[in-house]
């Protein structure tokens, strides 16, 4: 398994120096990828924006959207872009695409929020058929274009993924629930009869230091995701804020399958990613820049 | 804080003196409508870890509940005038009257304000409160209240039951299987207080209604129940407390509180009795309330934490108590199995204990189940030769390395490996790639290998990159694989024969599914003119000719098979290929004799079977995969399934491959680990035919658990060593 770092895109107050900054110093290691969530209606940078801004100044980690809401995109335009960011980043971009989970940022953007799913479906078969057809360049690095992966908690998500994709990009939580995530995607694979495995990412928060860092991070998280609304208290415990806890995560997300880990900061300052860099070389993991 | 509690049962009493406990200035009145020593139902269970979690939550209960306790480690099961014996599972019982009595004792002694025998009828009786705990029972009038909010669903049971005791000692959980003129009765019954134990009675409702037990007051009832289980009361006699016979009612809360109303117990969630009971988890409920009411001082907070912590825990008991309730409502399925298979079923029915599990639990049951499974290999092989040889094994492998003889065919153990390739074939011949990874899969230890879908015309291929035999060439190019397996191995080698149908003339699976050719695409035809997707190809209505020279094709393919020395022949019914397109009545829209109802729409493939059954060695067997169903609304279901299995087997077909699902892109099966069991399971059973499944096994322990249930007779297993094996090169 490997394991890459998330971008403070969402984090409220991050100034756009400090995402160059982030990029340029998780690209010397011992990171693997540089992962974006994505929100319309919220204090955040546009996420493939951010990949676009972060490609010019990183060469080595991939680029990861986990995920972008496909429905709000166009699929021409979504298909040009990514072609574009997988071109300019020399190959890089692995995009995750699901429906999301809040109906606001359908409406305001106005698309129907009743077909989302369908509208998924569609994206994915057309994205791949776009790139492979060349329709509006620029050429993809591999023919076909990038890896796509597909999230989303429903049977149907999974039924997507394996019709459609290289792989599942799963929404957090502990290792055994990314375990039965697992399970799932592997079942789906092997009964469709799609040679190999389908390539598993997921992802975690963290936030690393002292008392007022942890409270930071809480506090994020629950706006972040008030709109969960109980459930945003059990993602926020969920916060990753010790060296062992993120051990222990690595491992246990590692020994369920996992082919590679985004963990996203929920405080933003380019600390928090030396702390987690410091961890991750202490397991041993990733490679020195 | 003033607390007003609604209902005195053990989840009301628990909580209330939980929260005083740790709250003494609370003010905390508990409401019960019985006055304090009536009680209905006879003993409640516990599990050695809900007792833990008592002792931690209040020690002086906990101490009294363990002192009225009675404790036992075996679960009994009598069936078919045999009794079969499994120990190790740690239960202990107590008397809901002494449970009670422990509580309401607690209360009083704590400070609490017990009103009993006060009705409540609307909540605006109530005084004042801050927070009001409904514990009111499956009636719940505050959950009835506030319904809308709650957003409860409740489903009733197929089986009827009654709650009886009996003045009878018992050492052990006892499950007793009956049948008489009536039908099949069952019954869950256990000691709890030294002198008397529960008797649970349960029937379908068919049975129910045929013993007349519909009309029958309680005193007929009782009568009735004694008469059935004479042989197991002997002396005793079962015992009524104002019991009567009813259906199952499976309650499920979306919400659990509404502002500062908070519901725990059967006012919430109920969990079928045969898993365990009710009071068990809601004592646990009252734990947690009152935990989270201690950590957080504000309300709102707390009773989220409290239905955060007890949700998700609580459904994956229902979801186990949902199997096991289904369980003894098609336990009718199960009455052929052999007593000691049929233990093992009942056993692992909930899908939380496995056949390790057992063993780690009596290994003396686990040898037994390795023995009763080696014989029954033995017997199973024995009688197709010499029914004279009459062997019993004494010393026997897990049920994973029992053999299986299916004709003439003499399969090691029950493991099978199907390996798939992007780019199996050129032109449908092998390619060395592809016929290495068969040859590694031979050498893994499995019993079986089977070759992915191998067409039987060019026609016939999902992807230019398939496997065919429709050359002479191919039958070479399969005979050096065959041969090189059987020399070097006890493996059996197993080729499926397909016709892709409108799923053919697509790109290799590498990128995705059903993906249509850029360029060379073949033409399609197909039950009916309808594609597989949007975007694939419109397959033309197969004509008589079509299925003239598509059986034709299926029987030279038959012969090639013979010559290249396969063991068994498969064939593919499923998935949405081209005979799936004629079972499913979504793909079929037949005018004519091959279309309309299930016995039309199996007219072709029957066609295929008779006439390959006719060219394949009547020594050799034959293995039919089909779809046990569409997946989709209005689709074909599992019971026609069953019906498919059984003309299967009549025809002459020697063991069923079930798989879900593919037969349109509209299908959305429940994926997981074991996902197919349930549909092989129910089409063993009914149609009593062999099966074989996956559904993403990758240990011996859940193959164990299949074949020792009786769910299924071959699996196929996806270790995840299989990227390695595949890719090994071949020793030669």
């Amino acid at each position: 398994m490997q394991v890459g770092v998330g971008l403070p895109s969402t984090i409220p107050g991050a100034q756009g120096q400090l995402i160059i900054e982030w990029a340029c110093r998780a690209d010397e290691g011992p990171f693997s990828n540089l992962g974006v969530l994505d929100r319309l209606v919220y204090d955040s940078y546009d996420p493939l924006i951010t990949l676009g801004t972060v490609a010019g100044v990183t060469h080595r980690v991939k680029l990861a959207t986990t995920i972008i809401i496909g429905p709000l995109h166009n699929n021409s335009l979504l298909a040009k872009t990514a072609a574009s960011l997988d071109a300019l980043s020399g190959g890089r971009l692995v995009l995750g695409l699901a429906v999301g989970a809040r109906k606001e940022d359908y409406d305001a953007s106005g698309v129907d929020y009743r077909d989302r799913g369908k509208r998924l479906s569609e994206q994915l078969s057309s994205l791949r058929s776009l790139w492979e057809e060349n329709h509006s360049g620029p050429k993809t690095t591999r023919h076909g274009g990038p890896d796509i992966l597909v999230g989303g908690l429903s049977d149907q998500s999974y039924a997507r993924m394996v019709r459609y994709t290289d792989g599942y990009v799963h929404g957090g939580g502990p290792p055994r629930a990314f375990a039965r995530a697992a399970d799932k995607a592997f079942a789906a694979w092997s009964d469709a009869g799609r040679p190999g495995k389908p390539q598993l990412w997921a992802q975690g928060y963290f936030a690393l230091g002292d008392d007022g860092v942890m409270k930071a991070g809480y506090r994020y998280l629950r706006d972040y995701y008030a709109f969960t609304g109980l459930f945003a208290e059990r993602i926020a415990a969920g916060l990753l804020t010790s060296p062992q806890a993120v051990a222990q995560f690595i491992r246990g997300y590692q020994d369920a399958g996992c082919d590679e880990l985004v963990l996203f900061p929920t405080v933003p300052d380019v600390a928090q990613l030396d702390r987690l860099a410091e961890i991750l070389q202490a397991q041993g993991m990733g490679r020195a820049g | 804080m003033k607390i007003v509690i609604l209902g005195g049962g053990p989840a009301g009493l628990y909580s209330g003196l939980l929260i005083k406990k740790a709250n003494p200035a609370y003010d905390i009145t508990i409401i019960e409508r019985n006055a304090a020593d009536v009680t209905y139902g006879w003993g409640v269970v516990f599990s050695d870890r809900t007792l833990a979690s008592f002792q931690r939550a209040d020690n002086k209960t906990y101490e009294q509940i363990t002192d009225h306790f009675v404790i036992w480690d075996t679960i009994d099961v009598y069936y078919r005038n045999q009794k079969i014996s499994c120990g190790g599972h740690v239960i202990s019982s107590i008397s809901r009257k002494s449970l009670l009595n422990i509580l309401q004792n607690r209360c009083f002694e704590l400070g609490i304000n017990l009103r009993f025998s006060c009705e409540i009828n609307d909540l605006a009786e109530l005084e004042d409160y801050d927070l009001l705990i409904a514990a009111d029972g499956l009636n719940s009038i505050v959950r009835k209240k506030y319904e809308s909010s709650f957003k409860p669903s409740l489903e009733y049971g197929k089986a009827r039951y009654i709650w009886l005791g009996a003045n009878k000692v018992l050492d052990a959980f006892t499950f007793i299987f009956h049948e008489n003129e009536h039908g099949l009765f069952q019954v869950h019954s256990y000691p709890f207080n030294g002198t008397t134990s529960t008797f649970i009675i349960e029937c379908d409702e068919a049975s129910w209604l045929k013993a007349g037990l519909d009309k029958a007051d309680e005193a007929q009832s009782l009568a009735y129940c004694q008469q059935l289980l004479e042989d197991n009361l002997g002396e005793a006699t079962l015992l009524s407390n104002n019991s009567k016979w009813i259906s199952f009612p499976m309650l499920k809360t979306q919400h659990w509180h509404h502002k500062n109303v908070v519901l725990l117990g059967d006012a919430i969630h109920t969990a079928h009795f045969s898993i365990g009971s009710g009071t068990k988890l809601a004592m646990e409920d009252a734990i947690a309330l009152s935990s989270a009411l201690e950590q957080h001082v504000d309300l709102e907070t707390a009773l989220n934490e409290y239905e955060l912590e007890r949700k998700p825990v609580v459904e994956i008991f229902q979801k186990a108590a949902r199997e096991s309730q289904s369980y003894f409502e098609t336990l009718k399925r199960y009455m052929t199995l052999d007593p000691i298979q049929f233990t093992f079923n009942l056993l692992t029915r909930s899908g939380r204990i496995t056949y390790d599990d057992l063993r780690l639990r009596d290994r003396r049951f686990g040898d037994m189940v390795n023995r009763w499974n080696a014989n029954k290999a033995i017997s199973q092989s024995s009688t197709r030769y010499s029914s004279a040889v009459q062997t019993q094994t004494i010393f026997a492998p897990p049920p994973i390395f029992t053999t299986l003889t299916l004709r003439s065919v003499h399969l090691p153990n029950r493991i099978v490996l199907s390996p798939r390739s992007n780019c199996a074939a050129q032109n449908g011949m092998p390619v060395e790639a592809y016929t290495n990874q068969i040859q590694n899969a031979g050498s893994s230890g499995a019993g079986m290998v089977e070759t992915e879908q191998v067409a039987i015309s060019a026609q016939g291929r999902i992807t230019p990159e398939s496997a065919g035999i429709y050359h002479a060439d191919h039958v070479e190019a399969w005979k050096r694989v065959v041969e090189f397996i059987h020399s070097h191995t006890q493996a059996k080698v197993a080729i499926q024969l397909n016709h892709a149908g409108r799923r053919g003339s697509t790109r290799s699976r590498t990128k995705g599914l059903d993906r249509s050719l850029h360029e060379g695409n073949w033409s399609l035809f197909s039950a009916s003119s309808i594609p597989y997707t949007p975007s694939n190809q419109v397959p033309r209505e197969m004509s008589r000719d079509d299925i003239d020279s598509v059986r034709d094709n299926f029987v030279l393919a038959t012969q090639r098979a013979h010559e290249a020395g396969f063991d068994v022949l498969q064939l593919n019914f499923a998935q949405g290929y081209l005979l799936a397109s004629f079972i499913s009545p979504l793909t079929n829209h037949r005018k004519d004799e091959f279309g309309g109802d299930l016995k039309h729409r199996m007219r072709f493939p029957l066609e295929i079977f008779d006439a390959v059954r006719a060219a394949w060695p009547p020594d050799r067997p034959i293995s039919v995969t089909i779809s046990a169903s569409d997946c989709v609304k209005g689709g074909f279901e599992v019971d026609n399934a069953v019906t498919v299995a059984q003309m299967l087997k009549e025809h002459g077909c020697d063991i069923i491959a079930v798989v879900i699902g593919q037969t349109t892109i509209d299908s959305q099966p429940a994926y997981g680990r074991g996902f197919l069991t349930p549909f092989s399971d129910q089409i063993r059973n009914e149609a009593y035919v062999l099966t074989m499944v996956g559904g993403y096994l990758t240990t011996s322990d859940e193959v164990n658990t299949l074949i020792a249930a009786g769910r299924a007779d071959l699996c196929i297993m996806d270790p995840p060593q299989l990227n390695e094996l595949y890719w090994a090169t071949t020793a030669t």
